[in-house]
């Protein structure tokens, strides 16, 4: 237990040392994005009965802020590691693989949490946002994070160069995150984006999410969760298996 | 005894390409060894192999019983490895590095051991300085002081004196030196063979993959066939006739000949004397573990296994 415990406070003073870049700046950029759809859309239009544009987009942005940090961090911890050879540290102890997993997840998780819980407290200073459902709203904003913290992982172990991690990022991490029902709801599209949007497996996570705070959704939060859960299993199942082989870890 | 660290037959190759070839050794608790051999003869990924980081293609690696693939977190506990590369974690200073590292071994309170780790490896002025900011040399310490963090009774460093003052290396030694009298085994790669030679007490020495040499440091020298080198400087600066095939090289009017046995000393300077040759200089060369080495390197099949 406390070589899991002492990886697990190592991967959060890591991005807590750099908090500046790792919480601060995503906390910035997501509250820009915010800044901006509201200027430019029609903020006071209802997305569902009684609850506004700008009300609907903040569940949506701070999970996205969620999702991309809890990647960043795991994948970004691992790619530097096995660049800088300091991975052989870890490599070299006792520590099992699933506790190697457990401390990398659970630390994005912490991390996707922070920068999400920051972007929701400066946004209740300005708008009245109800949260009919909190516990749906954890339960989807730690599955959420937890399925990009563990792809995350993957991602750092795969790739061998930090351009290889920036295009995992790039074209498949954002537009999932970007086509997911972050600004708009799914029903607002049309009748083929909508059956494209439901392989998307972060729709789900937001949609779930939302759901939490205003206890409507586009579609049932059980589906939501069944799938969630489904994704986070077997995204673990494949990470774990990697680290167990010890997949461009071990030669 | 069950030894500190046994390897049987073991094999390793990148596709088609041989590293390792059916090396097995038993290293006895207590003992100072070393790992000699040329660049890609096979010692680091023979290291790899012992620590887990690589994964043989064949044969089994046990460190104090313990299967390194099967039992890989008591082998790991038992083991203490100072990599070759200068790895190091940024984000921390010394004595976070050294708490997070005994972490992983499952040591919560480790302050009195780390102190006196940095201590004899005259670290503590730099304790709360961040990694970033040491030196090669004081990088390296670092390195042996994160293998130590959890007292291995079995200590592997790969090739630790490479590109370090002699200040360190120094140091170094004495500490490892102590650690050995303690009980510690100690398994080092060394390109300097003088210091495989003053330190340790049974070398195996690796070619292509293959041990071609495993005795006590004593046995290995003694088992060298040829004779004595003989250094001279003469005034005048040549050699007489009948000595003219027994040199081997002449530099910088520093004359080298070569002798079968003591006995040909004798005649050697009779000669001289006779031919009114001034000996400036007379040095005469033990044969050492580095001629040990290079004359195993040039032939391709030795007898001294």
């Amino acid at each position: 237990m406390t070589a899991f415990l002492t990886l697990f406070h190592k991967e959060l003073l890591r991005f807590w040392k750099v908090g500046f870049q790792t919480i601060l700046a995503p906390m910035v950029s997501t509250l820009l994005y915010l800044l901006i759809f509201l200027h430019v859309l029609d903020a006071h239009k209802e997305v569902y009965p009684g609850i506004p544009y700008t009300i609907f987009l903040i569940p949506g942005l701070v999970m996205m802020a969620v999702i991309q940090n809890a990647f960043a961090n795991a994948s970004s911890s691992m790619i530097q590691s096995k660049i800088s050879g300091n991975i052989v540290f870890i490599l070299l102890s006792p520590l099992t693989y699933q506790q190697i997993f457990y401390a990398y997840v659970l630390a994005s998780i912490a991390r996707g949490l922070l920068v999400g819980l920051g972007v929701y407290l400066i946004t209740l200073i300005f708008f009245d946002i109800p949260l009919h459902l909190p516990l749906w709203a954890i339960l989807f904003v730690v599955l959420g994070s937890a399925i990009l913290g563990a792809l995350g992982l993957i991602a750092g172990i795969w790739a061998d160069k930090f351009d290889q991690l920036a295009a995992f990022q790039n074209f498949i991490i954002l537009p999932l995150s970007f086509l997911s029902g972050v600004f708009y709801t799914i029903h607002a599209l049309p009748t083929g984006w909508q059956y494209l949007s439901h392989l998307n497996p972060f729709f789900y996570m937001i949609d779930g999410f939302r759901y939490g705070y205003f206890g409507v959704s586009d579609i049932s939060p059980y589906v939501s969760l069944v799938i969630v859960a489904i994704c986070l299993v077997g995204i673990s199942i494949i990470a774990i298996r990697l680290l167990k082989m010890g997949y461009k870890l071990r030669h | 005894m069950l030894p500190a660290l046994e390897i049987k037959a073991i094999y390793k190759s990148y596709g088609r390409f041989p590293v390792l070839q059916d090396v097995s050794l038993a290293i006895q608790s207590g003992e100072f060894f070393a790992l000699l051999g040329p660049n890609g003869a096979g010692k680091t990924t023979l290291i790899s192999i012992i620590a887990g980081l690589t994964l043989a293609t064949s044969g089994s690696v046990h460190v104090m019983g313990y299967n390194v693939v099967t039992h890989y977190q008591n082998a790991r506990l038992n083991l203490g490895v100072v990599p070759q590369e200068l790895v190091f974690d940024p984000f921390f200073t010394v004595r976070e590095i050294l708490l997070i590292q005994s972490g992983y071994y499952g040591i919560k309170q480790n302050t009195r051991w780390i102190d006196e780790i940095l201590a004899r490896l005259d670290l503590a002025d730099k304790a709360d300085a961040n990694m970033r900011s040491l030196s090669g040399g004081m990088k390296r310490r670092v390195l042996v002081a994160q293998a130590l963090v959890h007292k291995p009774p079995v200590i592997i460093l790969d090739e630790p004196t490479a590109g370090v003052d002699v200040e360190l290396r120094q140091t170094l030694w004495e500490f490892i030196k102590q650690l050995n009298r303690d009980g510690h085994t100690i398994v080092l790669t060394t390109h300097y063979l003088e210091e495989a030679e003053t330190l340790c007490n049974r070398v195996a020495m690796l070619k292509q993959g293959r041990i071609i040499a495993l005795d006590t440091t004593q046995n290995l020298i003694k088992k060298i066939p040829h004779g004595h080198t003989v250094r001279l400087r003469l005034q005048p600066d040549v050699l007489p006739h009948e000595l003219k095939h027994l040199q081997v090289s002449c530099r910088d009017g520093t004359i080298e000949l070569h002798l079968e046995s003591y006995q040909q000393i004798e005649w050697v300077l009779a000669s001289l004397r006779t031919a009114k040759i001034e000996v400036q200089e007379f040095r005469l060369q033990q044969p050492d573990l580095e001629d040990v080495f290079v004359s195993l390197m040039k032939s391709d099949r030795s007898d001294l296994q």
